[in-house]
């Protein structure tokens, strides 16, 4: 399996990374040297094998329907590039 | 699917007749105190990002941890459905981006739903039932609110949605009409709100509907479907399946092909419009989420949420149809809010049914539908309106003045027993009394008697005239007996 370069671009854009075109060769090199070296694990029958959710064995913990630790919309919104009103404020975006 | 189209559903297009048919995704909000991977409040209408953790908003760092009860309410939701349950169930990542959407993924359960295929009887009108099968329930996150029109710039959001539960519930695409749609949304909301696993507050956005609609000539194979989003009213959806129906008919005849996308319903235009921008972002690229273990429990912890179910309406229905007696539409009236008919058995419990589902749904169901109130704020109570049956039911009220009563205890209050005493209101079932007022309006109006006795039909004459001086009290089959033999007609 190896991907084309607009396969690259495609998943930069997915993932909103901004790739300039020089660096396109580049990635789809290192990503076709990740993807051939993943390949050598299809060499191995796993059919009939269950998926590994867990290296030790143990269930999902639950938790009790309490309220607690709410930050405050002062922290939450802290770090926020814009805010206002204790909204965030983003770009507009409108469908 | 493989089901004959039912030629009274079918549209009629400039060139033929069309069949609709429509699959949903209903969104419901889980009843919860805190959402579903965090302990932040899921209460409605706080100040923004005031009901936000850390893990909300997304922090590095900070991992998710299941509610359990959201789990319960989705296992009642399924049993509720007669859906299979499935004992093992995985959480995946949905990934897109959106500024309401700080983990830049959805945690949601793709492959494996928490529940399976189940079936909702629909009623769609008092002589048709249709069943809509359930393809899948599964447990989702919500995303936070984008205001848009704060600032000319810029969007504004709030996150205290984001991370509330939700239940996803796909149908199949079983469903032929508008009226059907909206048939199969109200049944749905009542399950729900029977079983207390949502409150089906459309205006607080905890119920919301994805229609899909697509159009085919009967006995063709489906037509390309388009995805209706967010439509927040019954109302609206029946009304967005007719407008897209219309608009793919119109498309398709004049020679032209639907393309599958995902539309907006503008009520004020009574439109549906493509929604352009978020089509190329189709990708989600799910896997499951490795911050999340599956989800598995034992088939003893379903049955213990069994046992505390409900009675759940298509049961109560068939209930109050065996033991009261009632016609199945008044009895599919009465459940379709649990505590309607909580209220209509109270009333009923020891009494003549049938009355008292007469003064129910006519009388009081009327009255609050005018005032705009519902059964729980209703001035008059279960045990009130069942004194007035009482009253009824003993003759010692007619069934004029129990309808003035009625009156007198929505706006007043007080006991109806009391009230009757001391307004006079009780019947005159003393036929010396009566007899006094007959023989008075017999002697006064000689001329009538003759008329009387050659048209027997002025008798209605005389009884109004009897129950004028008794201040509307006497026993109108008592004056009319009394009534006849004096005229000897």
């Amino acid at each position: 399996m190896s991907v084309d370069q607009a396969t690259v671009r495609r998943i930069a854009h997915l993932a909103r990374i901004a790739v300039r075109d020089e660096e396109v060769p580049h990635l789809q090199e290192e990503l076709n040297a990740i993807l051939s070296f993943v390949e050598e694990l299809s060499a191995v029958d796993v059919s009939g094998v269950e998926p590994m959710t867990s290296v030790i064995p143990m269930s999902l913990p639950l938790r009790k329907d309490e309220v607690s630790g709410h930050a405050g919309a002062d922290v939450v919104t802290r770090n926020a590039p814009g805010a206002e009103d204790h909204f965030f404020t983003v770009p507009k975006v409108v469908e | 699917m493989t089901t004959a189209a039912k030629p009274s559903k079918l549209i009629k297009g400039a060139t033929g007749d069309w069949e609709i048919v429509v699959g949903m995704e209903i969104h419901a909000q889980i009843t919860s105190h805190s959402k579903l991977f965090s302990s932040a409040s899921t209460s409605f209408g706080g100040d923004p990002n005031s009901h936000v953790t850390l893990v909300d908003a997304a922090m590095p760092g900070m991992l998710p941890v299941i509610n359990e009860e959201c789990v319960k309410q989705a296992i009642r939701t399924g049993l509720g459905l007669k859906a299979k349950i499935n004992h093992r169930s995985v959480f995946d990542r949905k990934n897109y981006f959106y500024p309401d959407l700080p983990q830049g993924y959805q945690i949601s359960q793709f492959k494996d739903p928490i529940v399976g295929e189940g079936e909702v009887i629909v009623d769609v009108s008092a002589s048709e039932q249709i069943i809509v099968g359930v393809e899948r329930l599964h447990l989702e996150q919500d995303a936070g609110k984008s205001l848009h029109d704060q600032s000319p710039t810029e969007s504004f959001v709030d996150l205290n949605r984001s991370g509330v539960a939700l239940m996803e519930i796909v149908s199949r695409p079983d469903i032929r009409s508008a009226e059907e749609a909206r048939a199969y949304v109200t049944k749905l909301r009542t399950i729900l709100r029977y079983l207390g696993t949502c409150d089906g507050n459309m205006e607080e956005g905890s119920l919301r509907a994805d229609v899909n609609v697509s159009v085919r000539r009967p006995g063709e194979p489906l037509g390309t479907r388009c995805e209706i989003k967010n439509v927040n009213s019954i109302r609206f959806i029946g009304q967005a399946v007719d407008v897209e129906a219309r608009r793919q008919i119109a498309i398709i005849e004049d020679g032209g092909k639907i393309d599958q996308e995902t539309r907006l319903f503008d009520p004020g235009k009574g439109e549906t419009r493509s929604m352009r921008s978020k089509e190329e972002a189709h990708d989600y690229r799910y896997f499951p989420d490795p911050d999340l273990l599956p989800l598995e429990f034992d088939q003893a912890y379903v049955d213990e949420l069994a046992k505390g179910l409900p009675e759940l309406p298509d049961d109560k229905r068939a209930r109050f149809i065996a033991e009261y007696g009632l016609p199945p539409y008044d009895a599919g009236v009465l459940v379709m809010e649990r505590e309607s008919a909580d209220y209509f058995e109270a009333v009923a419990r020891g009494r003549d049914a049938k009355m008292a589902a007469n003064w129910v749904i006519n009388e009081l169901f009327g009255r609050l539908n005018k005032e705009g109130k519902t059964i729980a704020t209703s001035p008059v109570s279960a045990q009130q309106l069942g004194t007035i049956v009482d009253l009824i039911s003993a003759g010692t009220i007619s069934g004029k003045l129990a309808k003035d009563l009625f009156e007198i205890v929505w706006s007043e209050g007080g006991d109806p027993n009391v009230i009757v005493e001391e307004r006079g209101m009780k019947q005159v079932t003393d036929t010396g009394a009566i007899e006094k007022a007959v023989d008075e309006i017999i002697a006064a109006n000689p001329e009538k008697v003759e008329q009387a006795k050659a048209k027997p039909t002025m008798l209605g004459w005389f009884v109004g005239q009897v129950m004028k001086q008794t201040g509307g009290k006497a026993n109108p089959e008592a004056v009319n007996t009394l009534l006849k033999q004096k005229l000897g007609i």
